[in-house]
């Protein structure tokens, strides 16, 4: 008890000379989906804001930090109302946000309306946000999509030996853009692209797909997540399940790992790439899971981190960095904090992160493998990681930009091949 | 469903005078607006409750008028955006047409209102809960259609960087200008709509939603009037649709998605349908719970990602409390003052 008066009087002290700093504040504002298929992930997001600040002492540069959350349900719409809301009546300094593809398009063209502003992504993955006239205040500090699916492709030809693959993959932007990072490398380590199938975003009947699959390739890559997998899976064991499989970076996720029924047996052996591997030994991603599971009782959280957490604790770490750097220093329309987040590579949980001309980072990308985990489920085991991976996938942005931008045809495998 | 419109009897005095303390006192309030709120409760607030409001009023005209519960208002709305996007400029050079404003206005909305038209003549051979199931139907293909069409709605992202053209020198997305132009916008609905319905087009219709055999019987086209309603409604929905996708700056299918679609729904419901003014006033609530309830929730120390269920929950009221919106009780208040009347001299007791 005595030790307790003790202990808030001290606080108390300590806490004085900061209330008169009071005024001295900066304002995060949390752009963050919490409506919608993505609710559960926008939640972790912004648990993993509090859990940065709150290891940062609730300080940066020498400032209060508060911070608003602004929840948006994913449609570009609500999501640039909400950013309105943010910057004109709550009177936010720096937003970190949003969480899915197209609201981040719809925030980088947002972004350029607020010059005196930055905003710093969450964990939104298009290409296009960074690549596609980007905007000068808006800062990428997680990998796209087609960086996600980097690595993959020289894995499977130099330690699998599958060259030859037929891919069936979401008809939608994360489809294809997360398709073209793992195309560009497979076909540059001298892969073939056989056949490409392309699947409505929702669809339950994969019967067409599986019956036109060819025969004679190493493997299939599936570039399909959730109930879509699940449903893949549940045909294509039916059908014979015959060939090796290849993981897009939303295939092996716990949605699809923990499914019901012996459907996903199909995918043990197979290897996905992604932003993270749960089982990474680097001291510094073990010691933030740890900050994690004890920041939070065990039924408010996730087991460990999900991707939506990590990039919104990636984003909340860059600013309190910046911050730090420059005193709290964000006058001149912020010109020293977008400085302070450009220059220095920035230590993540996922390894060493820094950005590009374009203000998107560069990093590492975790191989995974689907293993059974010796109770009768199964999970991911990294097996892998390429570290490094730019924007434009290790090519110049000339050929990058000649490659076009990710659709059904794009790229084009034979090019690549006879380029590389 | 009550009348919407009662004759006041006696000497009508000029019209003028005619118009109650209470509408000078809003367009005053509306009017000045802009000299004491700040530019986000201008544009993101007010802009944004006269847009839904237009929408709404599409809806309220088709329900109070003509007994016709469509969803597909939303659709119709991001129709005309769609169309903006389409025939104007966008951030996607290649679907774009960069036609001027002059062009591709009219045809944003002519083909919005011929796209109401169709739904329309569908959904007209149905009543009651088949009306409100054939036009979902069509607003979740017209949604799924647009998320997987690439070559002409470009599929998932949409288009973005729509903005207004900068007419006589006014940036018209600045809080200011927007302010007053979605104002202009939904004034002019409103009085259109007020007007066609003591119109001979709009009194048929109401006869027809009262009894259209007997309006049948007396030689007027049951199925016209409808579609011609649907035609009209299609016309305010498109106008609100353009205004929004001004103010977004773009459009997506998530702009029509099934959610948007139920929540026009609402607000007209929570308005009142019996109407005009129902939509507007239902379009602000709705606004104000969207925008404000995270941080009232805050506020009250509770977590913030909870904020649906204040909405839901101040709709809920509305709608228990009063099952014709906020309008019934406005109605209801007002009856009961009038009760206290001598209903023979309309004295004071």
């Amino acid at each position: 008890m005595k030790k307790a008066l003790i202990a808030s009087v001290s606080m108390a002290a300590l806490l004085v000379p900061a209330g008169a700093m009071a005024q001295d504040t900066v304002k995060f504002g949390i752009l963050v989906a919490l409506e919608g298929a993505f609710a559960e992930g926008g939640a972790d997001g912004v648990r993993n804001v509090e859990l940065a600040i709150e290891q940062a002492g609730g300080m940066a540069g020498g400032k209060t930090i508060e911070y608003v959350v602004a929840p948006t349900d994913t449609t570009p719409d609500t999501t640039v109302r909400q950013a309105r809301k943010l910057i004109e009546q709550d009177g936010v300094d720096i937003i970190l946000g949003p969480l899915s593809g197209s609201e981040g398009i719809a925030m980088r063209d947002y972004a350029k309306t607020i010059p005196e502003k930055t905003v710093i992504n969450g964990i939104s993955g298009a290409l296009e946000t960074t690549w596609v006239d980007p905007a000068e205040n808006f800062f990428r500090f997680n990998l796209d999509g087609a960086q996600w699916g980097a690595g993959l492709g020289s894995y499977v030809v130099e330690e699998k030996g599958w060259t030859k693959v037929a891919t069936v993959a979401a008809d939608y932007s994360f489809g294809y853009t997360n398709f073209l990072g793992f195309a560009v490398d497979f076909c540059r380590s001298g892969g073939e692209i056989v056949e490409r199938f392309w699947v409505p975003l929702g669809s339950s009947d994969f019967g067409g797909v599986i019956a036109a699959l060819p025969d004679d390739v190493d493997a299939i890559y599936l570039g399909v997540g959730g109930t879509d997998a699940i449903n893949f899976l549940n045909q294509y064991s039916q059908a014979g399940a015959e060939t090796n499989l290849i993981g897009g970076t939303i295939m092996a996720d716990q949605t699809v790992l923990t499914s019901r029924g012996r459907a996903k047996e199909a995918l043990i052996g197979t290897p996905t790439s992604g932003a993270l591997a749960e089982d990474n030994p680097d001291p510094a991603w073990q010691e933030y899971v740890k900050a994690y599971q004890d920041a939070f009782p065990e039924d408010e959280r996730f087991p460990s981190p999900s991707l939506f957490g990590v990039g919104y604790y990636v984003a909340a770490l860059a600013a309190i960095d910046a911050l730090n750097e420059i005193d709290g220093d964000l006058s001149d329309g912020q010109e020293k904090f977008r400085a302070a987040l450009a220059d220095d590579p920035l230590d993540t949980p996922l390894g060493p992160v820094s950005l590009n001309e374009n203000r998107q980072a560069s990093g590492t990308v975790f191989i995974n493998e689907v293993q059974e985990d010796g109770a009768g489920g199964l999970k991911n085991v990294m097996v892998g990681k390429a570290e490094n991976v730019n924007q434009t996938l290790g090519m110049s942005m000339e050929d990058f930009r000649a490659m076009g931008l990710p659709s059904r045809d794009t790229p084009d495998c034979a090019a690549l091949a006879d380029a590389g | 469903m009550a009348l919407a419109e009662r004759p006041r009897p006696g000497v009508q005095p000029l019209w003028i005078e005619r118009i109650p303390a209470a509408w000078w006192a809003l367009a005053l309030i509306l009017l000045t607006m802009p000299a004491w709120a700040n530019n986000f409760i201008l544009f993101q607030v007010m802009g944004w409750t006269f847009i839904l409001g237009m929408i709404a009023l599409s809806l309220m005209f088709l329900a109070g008028y003509g007994g016709m519960v469509s969803l597909i208002q939303m659709s119709v709305a991001a129709m005309a955006g769609y169309m903006m996007a389409i025939f104007g400029n966008s951030g996607m050079g290649d679907i774009s047409m960069g036609l001027p404003w002059w062009l591709y206005l009219p045809i944003a909305i002519v083909i919005a209102a011929i796209f109401g038209t169709i739904v329309g003549a569908l959904a007209v051979r149905t009543e009651g809960i088949y009306t409100i199931m054939i036009t979902l139907a069509i607003a979740a293909a017209f949604f799924y259609f647009t998320r997987q069409n690439y070559t002409i709605f470009n599929g998932y992202s949409g288009f973005n960087l729509v903005v207004p053209p900068e007419l006589f020198g006014v940036d018209w997305r600045q809080p200011m200008p927007f302010y007053y132009l979605t104002l202009g916008c939904a004034v002019i609905c409103y009085a259109v709509v007020v007007y066609v319905s003591r119109a001979p087009f709009g009194l048929a219709l109401q006869g027809v939603r009262d009894n259209p055999r007997r309006m049948a019987a007396l030689g007027f086209n049951v199925t016209a009037h409808r579609i011609a309603a649907y035609t009209f409604a299609s016309v305010i929905a498109a106008i609100g649709g353009i205004l929004l996708v001004w103010q977004n700056a773009q459009i997506a299918p998530g702009t029509a998605g099934i959610p948007a679609v139920i929540d026009i729904l609402v607000i007209a419901v929570v308005g009142g349908i019996s109407r005009p003014i129902g939509p507007f006033i239902g379009a602000l609530i709705y606004v104000l719970l969207r925008t404000f309830s995270p941080d009232v929730l805050l506020a009250f120390g509770l977590s913030g990602e909870r904020f649906k269920l204040l909405i839901g929950l101040g709709f809920l009221a509305v709608v228990f409390f009063s099952p014709d919106g906020v309008l019934g009780l406005w109605e209801r208040w007002k009856s009961r003052r009038d009760r206290r009347r001598d209903p023979l001299t309309g004295a004071d007791e």
